[in-house]
């Protein structure tokens, strides 16, 4: 075999599709590529990946990509102008501001929620569930009896009595989102953990002399990552929502951050004339929230081929 | 039979006698923690979150003593675990303290707007349900053809789209621009004086009396926001028909029915429907729950004088008496549903009895 044959040997599709991987990294690498085609076989998953990507782009470069200051607008030129105006695409806002612009920056808010929620709400759940599926017993009954309750709560009502409580403001808004979305994690994680608790490579690490500690957080917590994945990604769409529903309502980020809720908020005074000042963020939200749901379904369908078109 | 065998026969007898006792059992633990769960949640929130609710209510120019003896009246002197026990006690009597903003029991307020709400929540419900299942069922028969695409949009925008935006486009294009419906409110302010409601459920009382003018006047005010939550029930309702109805065709029954020559509507609509019917109904119960939740926006925008308005309002005016009320009858009914509609589960569906 010659040197370049062996350089190239593991980019080819069939050392990805081979049925004996030699390796733990071939092994992972072939399961990602099955992965990926099925996923990109989906067409509209696929734009919800473009669109989530676009999302990302747009916030790494909002201050190139802006044309106009979204806090300071132009109040003796340009105020209320409609959609197609020279220099203002989406037309501007009571305070002469550009709305593009806005909405431009407003991504990284809606970035900025939606990661943050995930980077608390899924460890906590993936905890909580992994301990309880893999302790059992009394553990088990105290901390699902704990998550059921919070299952059973309205999310939305608790988290605007949770935001009046601490004071409005983006960062108070996070931290009630987060604090009613971590139950379903838990629950998913618990499932997921309880149909390897009793599986042999769990006793081979047992027998090795692994503690508790060392199995859950090496050996199942991995496994329960895909699904939880899934459900987090598709959960980012309700997330935005209340958000920018908690923003609506004056609880989210205050102004003059241009949040697409609270855009919608003030421009709910210009409704009847002039309706873009609202409008545009909305479809902005609307367009973010469907490309995290089709992504979501595109990732469920790839990852469990069982539920695909259910 | 051995001994250990009767033994076990026995046992198993007994386990069988005492299932039921302990399903009941577990039931009633159930139900009690969720709902001491949801006072704890909330009692948290009101007494614990903010830095001295004494102060949250005197201000904090308020002199020494007037401080101390509000403290003293809202028991924040005594241990937190005491303030928890009479705040249970005062929930449970329906004692959620006076509103700042009407002056007003919060209860009272509760129970004048609350049927406002529970009428836009059932509309709602009855259109999603109404439309949603026949989507559901249809795009499941036809599955994957362009019925099925359109009716998976329609669902995926319903998931995806804010309420309250699309709530004022709609008012901007039925009222302002069409005048196909009548403006935000509940009624004409016409009819306030002409007409005496009975239930609070206006739309069912204005019937009932026969006043038919008034009856109309409200169908045209609740239309819109009652479709609207419609559609966001819709959205779920024909998901979860189009799944449960895939499942079901799938069965060997459907195939026998085909065999035995019925008609393809007579199986989809007499055999299959009647089987995924009994997880239907935990999901229109669990969509009915969540547009109650759901209502807190859309009366915002419709000026609907509900539950939602009246926290929203309270919001506004850091009247945390009123939202606290207001949150835990919101959530007290949504677990009330929740573990109705599983109750229902369990007598309609005759496998789960049996387990």
């Amino acid at each position: 075999m010659s040197v370049i044959e062996a350089t190239l040997k593991p980019y080819s599709r069939e050392w990805l599709l081979s049925e004996q991987p030699t390796s733990r990294h071939q092994a992972r690498l072939g399961r990602a590529y099955v992965i990926w085609r099925r996923f990109s076989a989906n067409r509209l998953a696929l734009a919800g990946l473009g669109i989530i990507i676009l999302l990302i782009l747009v916030a790494i470069f909002a201050d190139v990509l802006a044309p106009h200051n979204p806090v300071q607008g132009d109040l003796r030129n340009s105020r209320l102008l409609p959609p197609g105006s020279a220099g203002y695409l989406l037309g501007t806002d009571d305070q002469g501001r550009d709305i593009l612009s806005r909405l431009i920056h407003g991504s990284r808010l809606t970035l900025f929620v939606v990661v943050l929620v995930a980077i608390i709400a899924a460890p906590v759940g993936l905890i909580i569930g992994t301990v309880s599926g893999y302790a059992g017993g009394w553990v088990d009954a105290i901390l699902m009896r704990i998550t059921d309750i919070f299952l059973a709560f309205p999310k939305l009502v608790l988290a605007l009595a949770l935001v009046a409580a601490l004071g409005p403001g983006i960062e108070n808004a996070v931290l009630a989102i987060a604090v009613t979305s971590w139950p379903p994690y838990a629950r998913i994680a618990r499932a997921e953990t309880m149909t390897f608790r009793n599986s042999e490579f769990i006793s081979a690490v047992k027998l090795m002399g692994a503690s508790p500690f060392r199995i859950v957080l090496r050996h199942v917590m991995p496994l329960c990552l895909s699904s939880l994945i899934v459900r987090v990604t598709l959960d980012m769409a309700g997330i935005i929502l209340t958000a920018a529903g908690l923003g609506f309502l004056g609880l989210g980020a205050q102004p003059p951050l241009p949040e697409w809720g609270a855009m919608i908020a003030s421009g709910r005074r210009f409704i009847l004339d002039q309706w873009w000042v609202a409008a545009m963020p909305g479809a902005a939200i609307l367009i973010v929230s469907l490309g995290f749901n089709l992504l979501g379904d595109g990732l469920r369908d790839a990852l469990d081929p069982k539920e695909a078109g259910q | 039979m051995t001994l250990t065998d009767t033994t076990a026969v026995t046992r198993r007898n007994r386990r069988r006698a005492s299932s039921f006792g302990m399903a009941v059992a577990r039931f009633v633990v159930t139900v009690v923690t969720t709902f001491l769960g949801l006072l704890a949640v909330t009692f948290f929130i009101g007494r614990v979150v903010p830095i001295d609710p004494a102060l949250a209510i005197v201000g904090d120019r308020a002199p020494a003593h007037v401080v101390e003896r509000v403290r003293e009246q809202l028991g924040l002197n005594l241990p937190l675990y005491q303030q928890f026990w009479i705040y249970i006690k005062q929930a449970l009597t329906g004692d959620f303290g006076i509103s700042v903003l009407t002056t007003n029991p919060v209860m009272t307020d509760i129970a004048r707007v609350f049927p406002a709400t529970i009428e836009l929540a059932t509309i709602g419900t009855i259109i999603g349900a109404l439309i949603g299942i026949p989507l559901g069922v249809l795009a499941a028969v036809k599955r994957g053809s362009i019925a099925d695409q359109i009716v998976r949009v329609i669902g995926l925008i319903g998931y995806s789209v804010p309420i309250f935006w699309l709530g004022l486009l709609a008012l901007v294009l039925f009222y302002a621009k069409l005048g196909w419906v009548a403006y935000p409110g509940r009624m004409d302010i016409v009819y306030e004086y002409t007409f005496t409601p009975m239930t609070g459920f206006f739309l069912f009382d204005a019937m009932w009396q026969g006043q038919w003018d008034v009856a109309w006047d409200l169908f045209r005010h609740i239309i819109l926001p009652g479709g609207l939550l419609g559609y966001f029930s819709l959205a779920y309702i024909s998901r979860m028909t189009r799944s449960f109805m895939l499942n079901e065709l799938q069965q060997e029954y459907v195939v026998a029915a085909r065999a035995k020559g019925l008609s393809e509507t007579r199986i989809i609509w007499f055999h299959a429907l009647r089987n995924a019917a009994v997880p239907l109904v935990t999901v229109i119960a669990l969509s009915y729950a969540g547009l109650l939740e759901g209502s807190v926006l859309t009366e915002t925008i419709f000026s609907w004088p509900g539950l939602g308005l009246y926290i929203t309002n309270s919001l506004q005016n850091a009247d945390m008496n009123a939202v606290l009320g207001g949150t835990i009858v919101i959530g007290a009914v949504f677990i009330a549903i929740n573990i109705l509609s599983d109750l229902l589960y369990r007598t309609l569906d005759p496998r789960t009895r049996s387990r």
